[in-house]
């Protein structure tokens, strides 16, 4: 039987994009009702990204979308028609939690800021994540998750040394804001379950990613030090970086910190000669010599496979992991035996791979109960069946184009 | 700092983590939870951790230690020993969480698994944030944040296309590992709330990177490509055509992106007007149809000479000046910030973000980040600095444990606590 933690609970999603989305995926894989609020007029905006299935460019082939999408409901619903609205509001009357992701400014142009829905349903709790949070001279400046990685400082830490820096290609702090924002969620449904009230959670994509990068804050508000960045260099493990393996873009990622590990890896290796150099002895001779002691590394890690490299040095307790692309993911053995994605068809999609959860609870484990929602799949569903609305109500909003 | 309930305000958690999971821990600790860190007698290894107060390497002066221990408490205690194991045992009967990140298995060794554990307290949650998981071929492989990143994806797709994946210099892995440890223990915390039963949530640093690399996975199921490295640009959301992400300005750089779509044309229109204005526009750029622009049409040709002004553009500003105009404009552009500049930002000022903590051992107060969160019944709180080494040995072992002078002084003596 399965045991669904937020059984019961319903969530209605106006946000979009990533961060506010993939928070309440939380929510959805165990087992609540979250309904994404689009529009034909207004999809998801990853609902336009690639890839599509045999790439052809449509919102229900999206994959980048459904990918993070498993459990969810959607309606399909013109926020901008009065009648639009009122089924919003009818939905919001039934929800445990409103959630948004745009801009501040955006919902209360619906008349669905927090100030509105307590008179619709005074214990709602409401969520709203952005990128500078609700207040604050640049609360309504436009953005992405992207930019706040240069906000956030998090490009000036990655490069070479002395070197330009270098950016991340992914809105890092989309993919972490949900971990700390669901903790804040799931926090305030529990104090409204044992005191009646809800209230408003505001989520600064900006301050939750500084959360991540306090030692070198830290740092610089007591030693006026600008931390800086390092290669793949590390200040307490030599060898430590990235090794250009056998095969086209292939690599390996060692870390060795203590002497046991070095003396662990020259025996694997073969010991030849040159590890056994004066220069490689202790730690601090090889932090000393790490350049020369990288370039010879690689001499012995450039015959081999990536997977043989991380084989050998795992199989005597050294660190080492093949630096893994999407392919290598998508068949790597650990992930599968843990289950990391819910394999599925989908009916646009086909055999489609939705993203699971990163643990695994003993005793109420996410799972997939359905596959990701096409655009507007449940709006007959969520009106009829949920809503209560009659059959000639539903037509009548059909006809007028509530649902496009 | 007043004493607050907070979310947690009457729950406990034991932290037996060192800094694959401190993070999980202060999460909690910052929603109002009883964090007691246990750390070995003597004090933890991480506490080697730099940087340090004033560059000055001591077990006290840990900034790592510091930013990540923030809100707990602390004692000392060795739990490989029997003594140890009995008085961790009696904690646990209170308590409503143990977090820990030894290797799998360690804990279940000396008899302090979960199985042991929640005989004990069937309320228990407990929290294990491993590199790959509990279970799985790879789960005794050993790993430092390099090897995470790398197993879990992100190191692949960051860096230049001719030279090796690169890592983000301060270590990543396991603080998103611990953070989503701590939602993931919340889940556990609301079912436990409305059933009474407790359970083991078992989390893969992994699999938390993996989260991290975008439309990586389905790129590669739907359309068999492989998404791929391109240094400061953005590939593989749209065509193949590639959008610049930093851009250099007069004393640094900036993050900003041409995006097609609805979504970009404000600001695509307004950074024309900027050009316009300042006499730098193409003609190719003058009339240019905004809104039927889109990256799926895009060519790499185009795509460069819309960038190639933009950049003439930003070279004659700084990120100051770039980051007002854009404000005043509202072009989606952000500066590339130091930690001076973060320090200094006035949203962040504006809003409170910063705590300053006392630290009177040291004479001092230290400015941290805040609250991760603003909540508006139940605001995160900020009550201690991180513990000193068995800070609070004797509010838990005599004031609540109830455990005399001669026996603690046992106990110290023979290295338990």
């Amino acid at each position: 039987m399965d045991k669904k933690v937020f059984n019961g609970i319903t969530v209605v999603d106006f946000g979009w994009a990533i961060a506010g989305p993939l928070t309440l995926k939380y929510l959805a894989d165990y087992g609540a009702v979250v309904i994404c609020v689009e529009s034909f007029q207004r999809p998801d905006l990853l609902r336009t990204a690639t890839p599509y299935k045999d790439e052809v460019a449509e919102v229900d082939r999206a994959g980048y979308f459904a990918y993070f999408a498993a459990n969810k409901y959607s309606i399909s619903l013109n926020l901008n028609k009065p009648n639009g609205l009122k089924i919003a509001k009818k939905l919001v009357s039934r929800a445990d939690v409103v959630a948004d992701s745009h801009r501040p400014g955006v919902m209360e142009r619906w008349k669905l800021g927090y100030d509105d829905l307590i008179k619709i349903k005074p214990d709602i709790i409401m969520i709203r994540n952005s990128n500078q949070g609700l207040t604050g001279p640049a609360a309504t400046h436009p953005g992405l998750g992207n930019h706040i990685n240069g906000l956030a400082g998090i490009v000036n830490l990655i490069g070479w040394p002395e070197q330009e820096p270098i950016s991340l290609m992914v809105a890092y702090t989309d993919y972490f804001v949900p971990h700390f924002a669901v903790t804040a969620l799931i926090g305030a449904l529990d104090y409204r379950r044992k005191t009646g009230k809800g209230q408003l959670i505001d989520v600064s994509q900006f301050e939750v990613g500084l959360q991540l990068l306090t030692p070198s804050l830290v740092n610089y508000s007591v030693n006026k030090k600008e931390e800086k960045a390092k290669g793949n260099a590390s200040d307490y493990a030599v060898p430590h970086g990235v090794y250009r393996c056998k095969g086209d873009d292939r690599w390996c990622a060692i870390s060795v910190i203590t002497d046991a590990e070095w003396q662990a890896f020259r025996n694997a290796i073969g010991e030849p000669d040159w590890l056994r150099k004066p220069e490689f002895r202790t730690a601090t001779d090889r932090k000393k010599n790490e350049e020369q002691l990288n370039l010879i590394i690689e001499q012995w890690t450039s015959q081999h496979e990536a997977e043989e490299v991380m084989r050998i040095l795992q199989e005597v307790g050294v660190a080492a992991g093949v630096v893994q692309n999407a392919e290598d993911l998508y068949k790597d053995v650990q992930l599968k035996e843990r289950e990391c994605f819910w394999v599925e068809n989908h009916k646009e999609l086909g055999r489609f791979s939705h993203l699971g959860q990163p643990s695994r609870l003993s005793k109420t484990p996410a799972r997939l109960y359905k596959v990701a929602p096409c655009l507007g799949e449940h709006t007959e569903y969520i009106c009829r069946d949920l809503l209560g609305m009659s059959e000639e109500e539903y037509d009548g909003y059909l006809v007028e184009g509530i649902f496009e | 700092m007043e004493q607050v309930k907070g979310l947690l305000g009457s729950y406990r958690v034991l932290d037996l983590t060192d800094e694959k999971g401190f993070l999980c821990g202060k999460i909690l600790a910052d929603l109002g939870a009883d964090v007691i860190k246990i750390e070995k007698p003597g004090g933890d290894e991480s506490r080697k951790l730099g940087p340090f107060y004033r560059d000055i390497p001591d077990p006290e002066k840990s900034l790592y230690w510091f930013a990540y221990n923030l809100n707990k408490r602390g004692i000392t205690l060795d739990i490989e020993s029997r003594d140890g194991q009995q008085i961790f045992k009696r904690l646990v009967k209170t308590a409503d969480f143990v977090i820990e990140s030894f290797t799998p298995d360690y804990l279940d060794g000396i008899g302090l698994g979960y199985t042991a554990l929640s005989k004990i307290n069937p309320r228990l949650i407990m929290t294990s944030i491993t590199p790959f998981g509990l279970d799985g071929p790879y789960k005794n492989y050993k790993a430092t944040d390099i090897v995470v990143m790398a197993m879990g994806g992100l190191l692949y797709i960051t860096g230049n296309p001719d030279e090796p994946p690169l890592r983000i210099s301060l270590s990543q892995a396991f603080l998103l590992a611990s953070a989503h440890g701590a939602a993931a223990s919340m889940v556990a915390h609301f079912y436990r709330e409305t059933s009474g039963e407790g359970q083991h949530v078992d989390v893969s640093a992994q699999e938390c990177v993996l989260w991290e690399i975008a439309n990586a996975i389905p790129l590669w199921e739907l359309n068999k490509n492989i998404l791929r490295r391109a240094g400061s640009y953005m590939s593989g959301r749209w065509t193949g055509t590639k959008q610049r992400l930093l851009w250099k300005c007069q004393d640094g750089y900036v993050l900003f992106y041409v995006l097609g779509g609805a979504f970009g044309v404000k600001t695509n229109k307004a950074i024309v007007r900027w050009m316009e204005e300042k006499s730098m526009v193409p003609e190719y750029l003058k009339n240019f149809d905004w809104s039927i622009f889109d990256m799926a049409n895009q060519t790499q040709e185009m795509q460069d000479l819309i960038e190639t002004p933009i950049a003439n553009l930003f070279l004659k500003y700084t990120k100051e000046e770039l980051y007002s105009e854009a404000q005043k404009r509202g072009i989606m552009l952000c500066p590339v910030s130091t930690s001076k500049d973060i320090l200094e930002n006035a949203q962040l000022k504006s809003r409170d973000f910063w705590v300053e903590v006392s630290h009177p051992e040291l004479s001092t107060s230290i400015t941290y980040p805040g609250a991760f969160a603003k909540l508006s019944q139940t605001p995160l709180t900020f009550r201690y600095r991180a513990p000193l080494i068995g800070e609070h040995n004797l509010d838990i072992y005599q004031g609540e444990l109830g455990l005399s002078h001669s026996k603690l002084a046992i106990l110290q003596r023979a290295g338990v606590i």
